[in-house]
């Protein structure tokens, strides 16, 4: 049998499988558009309450419910980008889009609390409550899924940045957007679609999130958007690769600090964020920008 | 442009004008702080004073965060911080010192002073980073204050803690001495801002706004500089935080460190005017009682949640210079049309344009065009 501490690691590293995936949709929009999505939150509980309702009203199995709830997260992040960011030029566009953000992520969450109240509800299929031994380790089924499609969604990500024109398109834009606007690329299009899918990977996220937490409310984005923005802070901003393995180390030191004091483990983010960015201000995998402002 | 042409411009501006920028501004700010100062005695209903003694402390938080935040362009949304901490000193100390009635309001100042202790660490941490990531660190010390507040004995936790109120208060004037001393508070606040502005501080701090790296270049020792206007920002933000505490007379961590207070402040400012003087004081007029009335309204929060982020994005996307500096832009252009009227031209509708100058506009309304 695994130790208490083998069994946290273990579960800190599939719960971060879902966690990376999250912050890779966020690290992927600061990239292209240079915006930080704090409603990143909001969508991924949004994102549950479709899942919810898919599966109480439809009684659509969760997987399946992804088949729908995953274009549906792509086509609000698009209108969202379309109505709201995109409009937001000049010198204080870097302030107006993370408020716009957050005004955004307000409205979801009143029109949420509008719908279902502020009851904690949580997402149940066969698999969310079922679990297996292997190797020695006790792993509910519902991590190994989330550890699963998050992979899979991310394997997906990988295909689209590097082995499309798309892709390509995207990575120019990451570079040099000015240079990308010169050779043809339609900035404006890829901005929108890269948006529509750092919300469409939040449907997935919300799904699994839904089924691990034990509970939601419209107010839970708020504790989702802190881990996220201290992840990829951490990572160093606009580092998929380096978003990644922040996010399994950092839920696995929460899993670890879990086990002796439960009430503080969340305060592991925002302590590493503080100690790291004293040490590196670029963040651990980030590059220093030639000239920051 | 001929020597005649330039003279006729100088025309436009005749005595009328000059008389209405150098006069306007001032009469206005007297009228207001009149208004203010009778108030209470205008709308004795403790409805209405209650309204009035919120609304002025966030007058005072929102030229608080102004002066750091709007001047230096580090948006700040961590403020939370500062008034959660006045605010939960002043409620610790009441309690372990037994102080109670007038005497409270005395920690009102040591509150500002524990915000601005933290402040240091805080700005020291925080301003070694610029941008979305400062933003974000910002964010991270809220979350960690909210977190300490629900989780440390000394805040009473989650189940939180009660300030004694003064009973033997005379119900009906029971809220004039908040009143007044919040309006002392906000008065203050925003002469300090005004000072600010004018001076070579709060132009190092703009200098840092425009382009950092060129104000370091140019001399200005950027972080001092920072750290300071986060630290007097800070000691506002703690006494408001703690004579609001008082004023409410509880504190529960969500409340205290609540993750609206810190966009309430900013869409005050952004609302009137980042970066000016009068901007985020007409902010926290305008939008405090209006979220106080809509609270008022309506017993459910989400109603009033989502017509903030409504207001919220139309401000940001119909007035993203906030409603004072693109009213002064009206007004130049419309002038600029007057002037125009027996003399067309382009380089004389290229010089109405021009702002007018700073030191013409003592309530410090932006010039049109010296807003970024």
């Amino acid at each position: 049998m695994a130790t208490e501490i083998e069994q946290a690691i273990a579960a800190g590293i599939l719960g971060g499988g879902i966690y990376a995936l999250m912050a890779a949709g966020l690290t992927l929009i600061f990239g292209v558009l240079d915006i930080i999505n704090v409603a990143q939150g909001i969508f991924v509980v949004l994102g549950a309450y479709l899942s919810y309702v898919l599966s109480v009203h439809l009684h659509l199995d969760l997987l399946v419910g992804l088949l729908i709830t995953v274009p549906a997260m792509f086509v609000i992040g698009v209108v969202i980008y379309w109505l709201f960011i995109r409009p937001l030029r000049g010198a204080e566009r870097t302030s107006m889009t993370l408020l716009a953000c957050f005004a955004v992520a307000l409205i979801i969450e009143g029109v949420l609390y509008k719908e279902f109240g502020s009851n904690y509800v949580s997402l149940s299929a066969w698999y969310t409550t079922s679990s297996v031994h292997l190797l020695g380790f006790y792993l509910p089924d519902i991590y190994l899924i989330g550890f699963g499609l998050a992979v899979a969604a991310m394997a997906a990500l990988y295909l689209i940045l590097y082995r499309t024109t798309f892709g390509r398109a995207v990575r120019a834009t990451m570079q040099n957007q000015v240079a990308a606007r010169l050779i043809g690329i339609d900035v404006n299009r890829v901005s929108a679609v890269t948006f529509g899918i750092g919300t469409a990977v939040t449907a997935i996220g919300g799904m699994v999130y839904g089924a691990i937490s034990g509970g939601f409310t419209p107010n839970s984005g708020y504790d989702l958007i802190s881990r996220l923005l201290a992840i990829v802070i951490l990572a160093g901003m606009g580092s998929i690769g380096g978003a990644l393995v922040t996010a399994v180390l950092m839920t696995t030191a929460e899993a670890l600090v879990d086990i002796w004091q439960p009430d503080w483990s969340v305060a592991v983010f925002y302590l590493a964020l503080v100690i790291i960015l004293t040490v590196r201000p670029q963040g651990l995998f980030g590059r220093r920008a030639a000239r920051a402002q | 442009m001929t020597a005649g042409q330039a003279k006729s411009i100088r025309a436009g501006t005749g005595p009328a004008d000059q008389l209405r920028e150098r006069w306007l501004a001032p009469c206005g700010l007297a009228v207001l702080l009149v208004f203010v100062a009778v108030f209470p005695l205008l709308f004795p209903n403790p409805t209405a004073t209650n309204f009035g003694v919120v609304t002025l402390i966030f007058v005072a938080v929102a030229a608080a965060w102004n002066i750091f935040s709007g001047f230096s362009g580090y948006l700040s949304l961590g403020h939370a911080v500062f008034y959660g901490t006045g605010a939960y000193f002043l409620v610790v100390a009441a309690r372990d010192w037994n102080l109670t009635g007038a005497a409270v309001f005395w920690l009102v100042p040591l509150g500002g002073v524990a915000a601005a202790i933290i402040a240091v660490p805080l700005g020291l941490v925080a301003l070694r980073v610029r941008r979305h990531t400062f933003v974000v660190i910002t964010i991270a010390f809220f979350f960690i204050a909210q977190l300490s507040a629900s989780n440390l004995g000394i805040t009473g936790g989650s189940s939180g803690l009660l300030v004694p109120v003064p009973t033997s208060w005379n119900p009906a004037t029971y809220n004039n001495p908040f009143y007044y001393l919040a309006m002392l508070l906000a008065a203050a606040t925003v002469a300090l801002s005004w000072l600010v502005r004018r001076s070579r501080f709060g132009l190092q701090l703009r200098a840092i706004r425009d382009d950092e790296d060129r104000a370091a270049g140019l001399g200005v020792r950027a972080m001092p500089v920072k750290l300071t206007a986060l630290v007097v920002s800070g000691f506002i933000t703690g006494m408001a935080g703690a004579l609001w505490v008082y004023f409410i007379g509880e504190a529960f961590p969500q409340f205290v460190f609540d993750p609206l207070f810190d966009l309430a402040v900013v869409l005050m400012a952004f609302f009137g005017g980042l970066g000016t003087v009068a901007g985020p004081v007409l902010g926290a007029l305008v939008l405090e009682p209006t979220q106080l009335y809509l609270n008022l309204q309506q017993a459910n929060g989400y109603e009033s949640e989502i017509l903030f982020g409504v207001l919220f994005l139309a401000v940001i996307l119909f007035l993203p210079r906030g409603v004072l500096p693109t009213a002064a832009e009206y007004v130049t252009a419309a002038r600029a049309r007057l002037r125009r009227g027996g003399w067309p031209g382009r380089t004389g509708a290229s010089q109405a344009q021009a702002p007018p100058p700073a030191a013409d506009n003592p309530a410090g309304t932006p010039a049109a065009g010296s807003a970024p």
